[in-house]
């Protein structure tokens, strides 16, 4: 029968396609969803939001937050920062500058080892800060270390390195090396708590590629498996020295694809920490979650940042602070954003070490009849109208819009959105000065010092000043702060440089960031750090 | 029918390499640089972006670019993610798994369930069941997928607690039947209409009369008889819509948090991983020449008098 032949070459094809298929399901067991569906089952296991890490986990090439979660609690860093962004010892015992900062000792605290067991050394810090600085490795962090002495030899501007070694790192003893900078930095304790200031161990270097899928550390847990876009699962390291041992069983990472799905499973008690609530759901985590939800400030601050060429070029600084007191931070943050933000009044939020409260000078503060003063004594705004620059992928149009129309209020110029569909389109137009007149501005701590707010930003020769601002009075007073020998002195420039923005408005600072995040009925001990990242060794399991 | 077969087989060739090529030129022409973007909002180390475009084949021009991969295709390379150096094909792998399942569910669904509303609808055209069932598939068809799936989320998963709000277990079968009925819905409610129609008019058709009269029972001619007739068109849109839902997953594993090749491909767009954007579109691509090429197989199997030469 002819339909009968036909159909046995539709079965083999079928056959085919489904071999084709099928072969990359590895269906064992399903173990991950029956630990985790029921609370209490999973033992002292904490699940926490978070996603696929976007690059290998290696410390240096680590840049964003969902691999940053991870290398934050399998690695431990030098120091650590408290809420008021002062410094306090992890794995070193004491870091310590010469006279005028341009050498420092860094004096390890013994009896720490990598989760395979062996010892971890002054070595294995100099090597892995070696490795990562290496243009040949490619690690996006390498400019970390540009300070350090005989870094263009490693990571030259142009062709191949000409050395395996900086000259600035030099082994003391097996708990002591020394860094040795080209320049004086009077707060690189601060830039040494950042992650790729961590060590590695000798088993690294055989195999990185490796070491990315299952890297191991000197932290408080260890990396026991990675579904890749499913969950990274950590367990506790029993050998841990440091003194933040973890007070639950393990953690487990789950890969989310949006903020929303998280905070569904949060109410419904499948997940125990989030990190960041939906804007979706800002109106009424709180009620859902009572004691619960989490509000906290971080060290994050947004901006608008007007550029200094084209139409704008020469514009009065007058004119920046009277559109700024047009403004109304007050109303934007309660109502748009739902109180997830504080409004700002200094150019470095609260919790970083330098922050100087009320440091506008009322320049932060809304009043449409000033602000209108001030934008005639300073001869108007170019052509009547002004255009911010946003990203359309970000969630920022909400609060654009809303800062454009109290500007449109309050000064009766045009105020219109320039939306770009992405991060990297608008980094484009930033970095090619093809801005109309403002861009969002945002900055995240790397460390928790004013001048990491200012001098990276405003600095006329910084690589991120895309406004191209340029201050010959800005410029000396960072110099003299980063030249300062002591960082008492460092900050105190710092703020007196401060001053000096307020006065020329680089940008016009809108609120700093806040955490809003919970947790579950499973977990107690939930509290986030100045980073916006959860303590996870402080939290218990009922 | 071998050489039909094997015709059809070697057709898929050029349309593969047209669709790729396409592909890979609209992704290269998007703005944005992947290996900008690792630097985020911190201004990029030139020497290093150097190196690493260097290092990738990046600095290359276009056209040898695409030579490249296609080469690298040919020996199974599907080439490697910017930012985290993965292989794409493992990429591939580790979200595969869960689209397929969460396909094959649905079209299980859309067909046992959309076919038999449409044959009980057209064996009573005009009836009382008929005006529920076309109205009930009208709703499906104008409703836009993503409320289907929060209406289904909210009500199910979290004011009723019957599933779990959320897929934690993306390759679970019994965790993915609820995102399956929502990517379902739509299709079901075109294939019950289609077959309804089918049905409606083949009813009256000579051979059904024939059929009766010979003194068959009533079922087995529906059965052998009328259905076979009326599937034509049916398993024509099956076909289609195999490859349209494994590609439309997009939504759907958005809301229910499933980490399939939608995320992926979503994700790789966002990033500009142009590699694993063109690797996923090539295998969909694929999905879906193989799909058509099983359609057309089946014809023959539905009307004997269909042949291949």
């Amino acid at each position: 029968m002819r339909g009968a032949r036909s159909a046995k070459w539709v079965a083999s094809a079928i056959v085919v396609a489904l071999a084709a298929t099928a072969c990359g399901g590895s269906d064992d067991d399903d173990s991950t969803s029956d630990g985790a569906s029921d609370g209490n089952s999973g033992g002292g296991i904490v699940r926490v939001d978070g996603g696929e890490p976007q690059n290998p986990l290696i410390p240096s090439d680590t840049t964003e937050a969902y691999g940053g979660l991870v290398m934050d609690n399998i690695f431990s860093k030098l120091l650590e920062f408290d809420e008021n962004g002062e410094i306090y010892m992890l794995a070193a015992e004491s870091i310590e500058p010469n006279e005028d900062a341009t050498a420092w000792t860094v004096t390890l605290k013994s009896g720490w080892t990598f989760h395979d067991g062996t010892d971890v050394t002054a070595q294995h810090y100099v090597n892995a800060w070696n490795w990562a600085a290496n243009i040949d490795n490619n690690q996006s962090s390498s400019f970390w270390f540009a300070d350090i002495a005989g870094y263009e030899d490693v990571h030259p501007e142009e062709g191949s390195p000409t050395g395996e070694e900086m000259s600035g790192l030099t082994v003391v003893d097996d708990l002591t090396f020394e860094i040795a900078l080209s320049h004086p930095v009077s707060y690189y304790d601060y830039k040494l708590g950042y992650t790729p200031f961590t060590p590695l161990p000798d088993s690294f270097y055989d195999d990185p590629e490796g070491f990315g899928e299952a890297p191991v550390g000197n932290g408080p847990y260890q990396l026991d498996e990675w579904n890749h876009n499913t969950s990274i699962k950590l367990s506790t390291y029993a050998d841990y020295a440091g003194d933040n041992a973890p007070k639950n069983d393990g953690i487990e990472i789950i890969a989310y694809t949006g903020l929303d799905a998280a905070y569904q499973d949060l109410i419904s008690d499948n997940l125990d920490v989030i990190r960041q609530v939906d804007p979706k759901d800002l109106p009424v985590y709180e009620q859902d979650l009572g004691d619960r939800a989490i509000t906290q400030a971080y060290n994050g601050i947004q901006t608008i940042v007007p550029v200094s060429y084209g139409d704008w070029e020469g514009v009065d600084p007058q004119v920046l602070q009277g559109i700024s007191k047009a403004i109304d931070r007050d109303t934007i943050t309660q109502t748009v954003l739902n109180g997830s933000r504080t409004p700002a009044d200094s150019f470095a939020p609260p919790g970083v070490l330098g922050y100087q409260e009320g440091a506008d000078g009322g320049i932060a503060e809304y009043d449409p009849e000033a602000a209108r003063d001030l934008v005639e004594a300073g001869g108007g705004v170019p052509n009547n109208e002004m255009v911010l620059q946003i990203n359309g992928d970000g969630g920022h149009q909400e609060w654009a819009e809303a800062v454009c129309n109290s500007i449109i209020d309050a000064l009766d110029i045009e105020c219109t959105l320039d939306i770009k569909p992405d991060f990297d389109t608008d980094l484009e137009a930033r970095a090619a000065n093809e801005v109309q007149s403002f861009y969002r501005g945002g900055w995240l701590a790397d460390y928790p010092l004013n001048a990491n707010f200012m001098s990276e930003l405003y600095h006329s020769r910084a690589s991120t000043n895309y406004g191209r601002f340029d201050n010959p009075e800005v410029d000396e007073l960072f110099e003299q702060g980063d030249q300062a020998a002591s960082l008492e002195e460092t900050v105190a420039a710092y703020q007196d440089a401060e001053q000096v923005l307020w006065e020329e408005m680089p940008a016009i600072p809108l609120w700093f960031q806040n955490v809003n995040g919970g947790y579950s009925n499973n977990v107690e001990n939930v509290a986030f750090d100045t980073a916006g990242m959860p303590l996870l060794t402080e939290v218990t399991v009922k | 029918m071998g050489r039909y077969v094997v015709r059809r087989l070697l057709q898929m060739i050029p349309v593969f390499i047209g669709a790729t090529f396409i592909i890979f030129m609209m992704m290269y022409s998007l703005p944005g640089d992947p290996i900008r973007a690792l630097w985020g909002e911190r201004a990029p180390d030139e020497a290093q972006m150097a190196a690493m475009k260097e290092s990738l084949g990046l600095d290359q021009p276009i056209l040898k670019q695409y030579w490249d991969y296609l080469t690298g295709l040919v020996q199974g390379d599907f080439g490697t993610q910017i930012a985290s150096r993965r292989p794409v094909w493992d990429v591939i792998t580790d979200a595969l798994p869960a689209t397929v399942r969460l396909t094959v569910l649905a079209f299980v669904i859309t067909a046992v369930v959309g076919v038999s509303m449409g044959l009980i609808a057209g064996l009573r055209a005009g009836g009382k069941t008929d005006r529920v069932i076309l109205f009930g598939t009208l709703l499906l068809i104008s409703v836009p997928v993503f409320v289907i799936g929060y209406l289904y989320q909210t009500y199910f998963g979290v004011r009723w607690g019957l599933v779990k709000p959320n897929v934690q277990d993306s390759e679970s079968w019994s965790q993915l039947l609820l995102p399956a009925v929502v990517l379902a819905s739509v299709s079901l409610a075109y294939v019950a209409r289609l077959t309804r129609t089918s049905i409606a008019e083949n009813k009256r058709a000579d051979y059904m009369r024939t059929a009766r009269a010979k003194g068959l029972s009533k079922t087995r001619a529906v059965r052998v008889h009328l259905l076979r007739n009326s599937l034509i068109p049916v398993i024509t849109f099956l076909g289609v819509d195999l490859g349209s839902l494994f590609a439309g997953a997009i939504v759907t594993e958005g809301i229910f948090n499933i980490h399939g090749i939608g995320q992926a491909v979503y994700q790789a767009l966002n990033s500009r991983e142009g590699a694993t954007v063109v690797g996923v579109v090539s295998f969909i691509i694929l999905v879906y020449l193989v799909v058509t090429l099983i359609v057309d197989l089946l014809y023959a199997v539905l009307d004997p008098r269909i042949r291949y030469a």
